[in-house]
């Protein structure tokens, strides 16, 4: 188990014929985590032919709805409008044959505001970038709730997006679609604030009753940390070949003890 | 002075009778509010079930979770990727392994590294070893739940065997943080390939002997059969999964019909269903499933590769932007994390979607119309693990 023998493998007789040296990593090349069934080496990610069967079926019912659409690492994602969210659960149960529903989650895509920023020293979170991006298939604006639905039988499963407004976050129930969705609907309230029409009943899942605040939004603080600097604070000791430890991008990372 | 009801003739005094047992029949006994727990043995920690009863029947099941919720998901955003293995082993705590590899498995997708033969091998190993650890404590629990007290110390006496192989690759028995992003921490000690071989005869001995004690037994029989029916078709839009949807007869197995992960392409095996979808249907699949990890641990030693087990990879981990969606088959069922990645250290966000969470969201479904008894051989079927649900 010394870190530094190379990984000869003890005799139990097989595989006895292969060499105890190392051999290149490349040498034989497993399906682990290469998932895409054609290799996606350009930026613009080719869809696979699950994909664009997929994308052909939601487009030929939801017609306009479907706002951007785009493939990430093998799975596809799409963006319907609001007033279509609930038709697009339909579409995708029936249509798609998506008949497993993984998960309904929100995202708040507002970086979280940081005290000192990048002169700091607090290296109790990894820094984030400042300014506001968007992810797969992009987003209005700082909500949005996304869920992902899967086919038992084709194995396939698409990611579903769409926008939720600032002022007023609600969006369509998938309860009467989903009735899985009901958990999770209940999690992004509490989580998010955001309201789901024809859920029939929005209360808390996991936080007590009288909790203020939607924890998961970027503006909410981690307690935890407000309450008690992070400890490993004192203790972050720069690593010896990063060198300068004041440039602030890799201050976040030299805390990760190895 | 005599009545008539139909064409017999009644007395009087018999009348009097008649008419209390009427009395009895219309009295309106009112329902009932149970709780069951926070602790009760059969929820495995901290669920509490508010069930109201007419009787000794469940007329609405409410479960309240939550007692265990830790904020995983925004306690990510404060974490460097490395460290957020620390924080997911918790999550499912009876097979912490398989819990880091889909996380794993997104963050080395999102910087195109790919761990060596070798390290995704000894991955397989680990997973299927907590597996056959995960449900040899089940197949044990579960004849605790039905008043059979054996079973449950053959379980735990044998998942003892299969954890100090865990612990003694890991160096951890329930926490091992062994998984590192392009490959592992250490390659496996000596002598533990040997130890493997004859653990797995163990496990091997292990099912048949639960399968003797509790498989045929008239009271386990009772219990079980016909209780607690999920159809798989709602089972799926509840998000039910693994082994208890595959107990429903729906044939899905993320290890076969998934995006291909891990070793699992190469491996010759069998995905078991059955189609009862009730207890007795869950506890049978978990059990074949606990033979057929065996066997695959066997295949998987039989052709372990030789090489190194860490990928090159930089030293401060800084994943590119990106999103991705990674799923896993767990022991408790689909164990997925959606990774959302700004280019930095840690995640911007991690939506961590946990298998018994949707597993017990069906309860108040399930639940309706069975008997007082027949909750607890339901909830244990159902085989969730709190830290799972409360993430």
């Amino acid at each position: 188990m010394a870190e530094d023998t190379p990984p000869v493998h003890e005799g139990d007789g097989h595989e006895g014929d292969a060499p105890d040296a190392v051999i290149p990593p490349e040498a034989p090349v497993d399906a682990e985590p290469e998932p895409e069934p054609e290799p996606a080496e350009p930026e613009e990610r080719a869809y696979s032919e699950a994909e664009s069967e997929l994308l052909a079926r939601l487009e030929g019912e939801l017609g306009d709805a479907v706002v951007d659409h785009a493939d990430a690492y093998g799975t596809l994602v799409v963006r319907v409008r609001p007033d279509a969210w609930r038709r697009a659960a339909e579409v995708a149960k029936t249509r798609l044959e998506c008949d497993f529903l993984s998960f309904v989650a929100g995202m708040d895509w507002q970086p979280a505001p940081r005290e000192g920023d990048e002169e700091s020293s607090d290296t109790s979170a990894p820094v984030q970038p400042t300014e506001t991006t968007f992810g797969a298939a992009g987003s209005e604006g700082r909500f949005q709730v996304f869920a992902h639905v899967e086919s038992t039988d084709r194995h396939w499963g698409v990611t579903l997006k769409t926008d939720v407004t600032d002022a007023a976050p609600s969006v369509q129930s998938w309860v009467g679609v989903y009735p899985g969705a009901d958990w999770h609907e209940r999690e992004c309230w509490e989580m998010y604030g955001f309201t789901f029409d024809g859920h029939p009943s929005l209360r808390h899942l996991y936080l007590p009753g009288e909790f203020e605040g939607h924890p998961l939004r970027k503006d909410f603080p981690l307690l935890a940390r407000v309450v008690k600097p992070w400890p490993g604070l004192v203790d972050v000791e720069p690593m010896p070949e990063d060198g300068e430890p004041e440039s602030s991008e890799t201050t976040a990372g030299s805390e990760e003890p190895t | 002075m005599s009545a008539r009801a139909g064409d017999v003739e009644i007395a009087p005094e018999d009348l009097r009778h008649l008419a209390d047992a009427q009395l009895n029949v219309e009295l309106d006994t009112g329902d009932m509010v149970l709780n069951l727990g926070p602790q009760h043995p059969a929820t495995h920690g901290t669920l509490r079930l508010v069930v109201r009863l007419d009787g000794e029947r469940v007329i609405a099941a409410d479960p309240v979770i939550g007692y265990m919720h830790r904020g995983y998901e925004k306690l990510t955003e404060f974490r460097t990727y490395p460290q957020v293995t620390t924080l997911i082993n918790r999550i499912d705590w009876l097979s912490s392994f398989a819990n880091e590899v889909p996380f794993i498995w997104g963050a080395e997708q999102l910087m195109e590294i790919e761990a060596p033969p070798r390290a995704v091998h000894i991955r397989t190993i680990l997973t299927e070893l907590s597996r056959i650890a995960t449900f040899l404590l089940f197949l044990g629990e579960m004849g605790l739940q039905v008043g059979a007290l054996t079973p449950p110390f053959l379980g735990f006496r044998d998942r003892e065997h299969v954890l100090n192989l865990i612990e003694a690759a890991t160096g951890g028995r329930f926490h091992p943080n062994f998984n590192r992003i392009g490959g592992l921490k250490d390659d496996l000690p000596w002598g533990w390939i040997g130890e493997t071989r004859d653990t797995m005869r163990i496990v091997f001995d292990a099912c048949n002997t639960l399968e003797d004690l509790l498989m045929g037994n008239e009271i386990f029989e009772l219990r079980t059969r016909s209780i607690g029916i999920i159809p798989g078709e709602l089972g799926a839009g509840y998000g039910v999964s693994g082994s208890n949807l595959r107990a429903s007869g729906v044939d899905w197995d993320l290890r076969r019909d998934g995006t291909p992960y891990l070793a699992y392409p190469e491996l010759d095996f069998k995905v078991w269903t059955h189609s009862d979808g009730d207890s007795y249907a869950r506890y049978w699949v978990r059990l074949q499933e606990t033979r057929e990890s065996a066997r695959m641990v066997i295949q998987l030693l039989d052709q372990l590769p030789s090489g190194p087990i860490m990928a090159k990879v930089p030293r401060i981990i800084k994943v590119p932007e990106g999103e991705v969606w990674t799923e896993t088959e767990n022991p408790l069922g689909q164990m997925g994390y959606y990774i959302f990645s700004k280019g930095a250290t840690g995640p911007f966000r991690t939506k961590i979607r946990s298998a018994s969470f949707s597993n017990v969201s069906i309860l108040p479904w399930l639940l309706r119309g069975v008997y007082v008894p027949d909750v607890i051989t339901i909830l244990a079927s159902l085989y969730f693990i709190l830290g799972d649900i409360d993430r």
